[in-house]
């Protein structure tokens, strides 16, 4: 296994108990635990550096602004934007999705128009969009999933004509480890003249991100599930679309000149910036992407590709245990959804919690997704950088107790 | 240990086989109740005469807990006066402490206030749980508040 082990000691959270055994965290997919580094540049920023940024004349200020801007930087090369300035910092992905739903959606959608979906969105890639249909008279569509788990392209040219202007598209599913079909949604998209947006919340964490490559027009990520902090994230956009769209919030900082009945915006990125930022957060979020890339993003999806080959093939020696996604390592990421006998989620999460052992259950924000799939639950095991093999180990020995405990052998 | 405790047999009974499973013909209230957070639903039919549940049937999706608390809720009801019911409902409430007060139920003493329903007392050791076994008692408070 390639071999990030050492990384653990980094991770104070991990040496501690959870009823009494050393944690086991299999929800990576909900939130990432943090690194000393990524903790240690938080604090330090408030023990040294804390002032407003963009706003005082004085040095501190200055160098918090700086800061703040240095973050932006590393995220902008982070996934190999043009640069930094097509970063928008936002509260967190839904608030990225949110942002390009009202700032670009609103004005420009209309009766008779359709927004393009998959079955397999998080509910902040689905409720914005509905919230804009319902003001600008669009229409949702749905691409399904088929029974490889994989979203169904073969409807797509009847799906996806003239009156798509935008396609929303998750990179990676939380819920099924799923890796979206993005670059074959966004050329065809662009075909017809549709904008891209990718919820990248699952992608950006997991797989080498391109920006070039990614092909959209619009990537959505947060920095909690990159071992970054909460109440932090930032919307990629093309710089000409940026350019045009419309700020959602208007405040302070976002602003070149306010008269009494209108403003003029500031440039991008700032102009979608309305008032004091999260500044620990998005330095933050800066030393948690330093980190990733001291690892290596390649190295952080072939160690994830290991470990969840090695989890599915233990899970299958689990009897009458069903797996919700992909087999194929390839066409996949970490999160493992599955069902054990008729033992519900949340039973076996109890089980596992008595363990040690962290498992998300539940509808995971993908109720349409759960309903395709007709469960009203799963349990989910998912994994990041410092999981180890005995981690789903120590998943496998729970699942046998929740046999034991509910008269299973 | 706790799990067992938990998951006693009597729960997985009430969880694979629930009583009263279904819905009422003639005349009845209805009412459904849903924990958004975990996505466990249950809905309750009562048919009510002259003071008393004569009838009730359960439909529901959702972890042991909260199913087998509501087909143990379900058996329970049934013959009881409303004020009988009311009563129970705030001993069930007091065992799991999702109201304040002593609990209600002595392990040791035969004869118990609340009978199967006593074996949901594990849950208390499981606070994330409480409101799963609470599901169907809101949803009962609900519809007893349709009675006129
Ligand atoms: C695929 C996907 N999209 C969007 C989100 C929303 O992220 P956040 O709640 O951090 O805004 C999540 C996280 O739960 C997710 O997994």
């Amino acid at each position: 296994m390639s071999d990030l082990r050492h990384l653990r000691d980094d991770f104070p959270i991990l040496a501690t108990t959870m009823r009494g055994h050393p944690l086991v965290y299999l929800d990576s997919a909900s939130t990432t635990q943090k690194p000393i580094q990524v903790i240690d540049a938080v604090s330090e920023y408030y023990k040294t550096l804390n002032a407003n940024v963009h706003r005082g004349a004085y040095t501190l200020a200055d160098e918090a602004t700086t800061a703040y801007e240095g973050a932006r930087r590393r995220i902008a090369g982070f996934i190999k934007a043009g640069s930094p300035a097509e970063v928008v910092f936002t509260r967190g992905t839904t608030s990225a999705i949110n942002l390009v739903a009202y700032g670009w959606g609103l004005e420009r959608l209309g009766e008779g128009d359709r927004i393009l979906l998959t079955l397999m969105e998080h509910h902040s890639n689905v409720v914005p969009w509905q919230i804009i249909a319902r003001h600008t008279g669009a229409e949702l569509v749905y691409l399904s999933i088929d029974e490889d788990y994989r979203v169904d392209l073969t409807d797509l040219e009847s799906a996806l004509d003239e009156r798509v202007k935008i396609v929303a598209v998750s990179g990676m599913s939380n819920v099924m480890g799923t890796i979206g079909p993005v670059q074959d949604l966004a050329a065809a998209a662009h075909a017809v003249g549709a904008v891209v947006v990718v919820d990248g919340a699952q992608m950006v964490p997991h797989l080498p991100t391109d920006v070039g490559d990614v092909g959209a027009d619009f990537l959505a990520f947060g920095a909690h599930k990159m071992l970054g902090p909460t109440g932090i994230g930032a919307l990629w956009g093309r710089p000409e679309l940026l350019e045009e769209m419309e700020p959602a919030e208007g405040g302070g900082e976002m602003i070149s000149d306010v008269q009494l009945y209108e403003s003029r915006w500031a440039p991008v990125p700032h102009k979608f910036e309305a008032g004091t930022p999260p500044i620990a957060q998005a330095i933050g979020f800066g030393a948690a992407v330093e980190y990733l890339e001291k690892v290596g993003m390649e190295a952080v999806r072939s160690h994830e590709v290991e470990i969840t080959g090695y989890a599915l093939e233990r899970l299958a020696e689990v009897p009458d245990l069903e797996v919700y996604g992909p087999r194929d390592l390839s066409e996949r990421g970490g999160a493992v959804s599955f069902q054990l006998a008729d033992i519900h989620a949340h039973d076996l999460a109890t089980v596992l919690d008595e363990f040690g052992v962290a498992v998300r259950a539940g509808h995971h924000c993908a109720k349409p997704l759960m309903r395709h799939l007709a469960v009203p639950a799963t349990a989910r095991a998912s994994f990041y950088v410092y999981n180890v093999e005995e981690d789903v180990d120590r998943l496998v020995e729970g699942l046998e107790e929740a046999r034991r405990v509910f008269g299973l052998v | 240990m706790a799990l067992d405790e938990l998951y006693r047999e009597v729960i997985l009974d009430h969880y694979r086989n629930p009583r009263r499973k279904g819905v009422l013909e003639g005349d009845h209230i209805h009412a459904e109740g849903q924990n958004p957070s975990c996505g466990d639903e249950f809905s309750l039919d009562l048919a009510v005469e002259d003071g008393k549940i004569v009838d009730a049937a359960i439909q529901g999706i959702g972890c042991s807990i909260s199913q087998a608390s509501g087909s143990m809720m379900a058996e329970a009801i049934v013959g009881k006066a409303l004020d009988e019911v009311t009563d129970l409902t705030h001993n069930f409430k007091l065992m799991m402490s999702i109201v304040d007060g002593e609990n209600p139920v002595d392990p040791d003493r035969p004869g118990s206030v609340l009978g199967d329903l006593e074996a949901l007392q594990g849950v208390r050791r499981f606070p994330v749980r409480i409101k799963c076994a609470d599901l169907p008692w809101t949803t009962l408070e609900d519809a007893l508040s349709q009675v006129g």
